[in-house]
């Protein structure tokens, strides 16, 4: 591949990024003519569903909004559902990669064009969905990933030091195997098209996914870009990620990443289910 | 000493296991979550096999001075053990999930029967 495609480059130069403008952008005309979903994974996030679900139908009220319930324990369901969401509700908790993937089947099964993904723990504002939009609604990405590390919007997100340690390596690995600059390999803010969504449906990795994610959309020759954006403090709940458990993924994610490398790869057609 | 033969020979399979269970991975038979153990076990057989003076010096912990391979069954039989054990915890998971998939099935047919 020629260095001329710069396909997992970031798009915005940090000028025009989140931290520069006063208020993100509101929702894209182009996006009327486009069948929409937000697809929302929660995980006992009773207390931040609700906000969430509002902050997306504040920046476009035309995005249906599906919350995937991953085996939550409290009122997580009934919270969404009480605001008027959609919610595919899981029998037992499958982890955030079945979970995410139960909705782009949902998307991919009923014909949407445009798929947002948005965290239900509140980390991800909806406000800065425009940033992550745009390259996709030009046509210039398959799947756009807001990055916390892209541009100067780095400085805003705190996390522990084990998790950010482990977050660089990640991203360092990751852009010397798809041969570009990544910076935020476990972003799940994310924007895609149909073929986009085709491919997560059909196959989509599980328990710590961005990262394989990231690999594999690389090797199906989609189009990524990461777009900077901020991140806030987790709005309620608990991140399901301890130390001992992200040592534990690493390793998991390493292997992974290395033995995809020897898989062929498929092009992902629409008529390919 | 352990006889040059038992090395070579205990370095090659162990080293197989590690190929198959990498190949395993790669056509999709076998999920990472599930594999780690199996390759942290070829791995360690291999390192054992491979570096002789390292398993007699292991041999001579444990007292064994008649013949240092027992340690090679010794450690190949526990990781078996901890993969056993491994597999009855996800068996244990799975049917619970099981019968709550059926009950689940067996709610919603109801329920699209009913209207």
């Amino acid at each position: 591949m020629s260095s001329s495609d710069a396909t997992l480059s970031r798009v915005k130069p940090a000028a025009t990024g989140p931290a520069a403008t006063a208020a993100p952008p509101a929702a894209d005309p182009r996006l009327r003519e486009l069948r929409r979903v937000a697809i929302v994974p929660a995980l006992n996030e009773e207390d931040a569903i609700a906000s969430v679900i509002d902050e997306i139908r504040a920046f476009d009220p035309g995005l249906d909004v599906v919350v995937v319930d991953d085996g939550s324990t409290d009122g997580t369901t009934r919270a969404a559902r009480a605001r008027g969401a959609r919610v595919l509700r899981l029998p037992f908790n499958l982890g955030i990669g079945g979970a995410v993937q139960t909705g782009f089947r949902l998307a991919f099964e009923q014909g949407y064009d445009i798929a947002v993904r948005v965290d239900g723990d509140g980390q991800h504002d909806p406000a800065q969905l425009g940033y992550v939009l745009d390259p996709v609604l030009n046509g210039e990405a398959d799947i756009a990933v807001g990055s916390r590390f892209a541009g100067d919007a780095a400085s805003g997100y705190q996390s522990s030091r084990s998790r950010r340690i482990g977050i660089r390596l990640l991203a360092l690995v990751v852009s010397r195997i798809v041969r570009r600059r990544v910076t935020d390999t476990t972003s799940g803010f994310q924007a895609l098209n149909r073929d986009g969504i085709a491919l997560f449906a059909r196959d989509y990795p599980h328990d710590y996914p961005e990262v394989e994610a990231t690999v594999m959309v690389f090797r199906h020759r989609l189009r990524m870009v990461e777009v900077p954006v901020e991140m806030r403090e987790r709005a309620g709940g608990r991140s399901s990620i301890t130390t001992l458990r992200s040592v534990y993924y690493m390793v998991k994610v390493l292997l992974a990443i290395f033995v995809g490398l020897f898989r062929r790869n498929v092009v992902p057609r629409e008529a390919s289910k | 000493m352990t006889p040059l033969k038992v090395s070579i020979a205990g370095a090659v399979a162990s080293f197989v296991l590690v190929l198959v269970v990498l190949e395993l991975i790669r056509s999709h038979r076998l999920r990472e979550r599930y594999a780690l153990l199996w390759l942290v076990t070829g791995i360690v057989l291999t390192v054992l096999s491979a570096w002789r003076d390292g398993l007699n010096t292991i041999a001579g912990w444990f007292g064994i001075r008649s013949y240092p391979p027992a340690v090679l069954f010794a450690v190949g039989l526990l990781f078996i053990l901890a993969v056993l054990l491994h597999y009855s915890t996800v068996i244990s998971r799975l049917s619970d999930q099981n019968v709550l998939l059926a009950q689940r099935l067996a709610l919603l047919e109801d329920e699209l029967r009913g209207d």
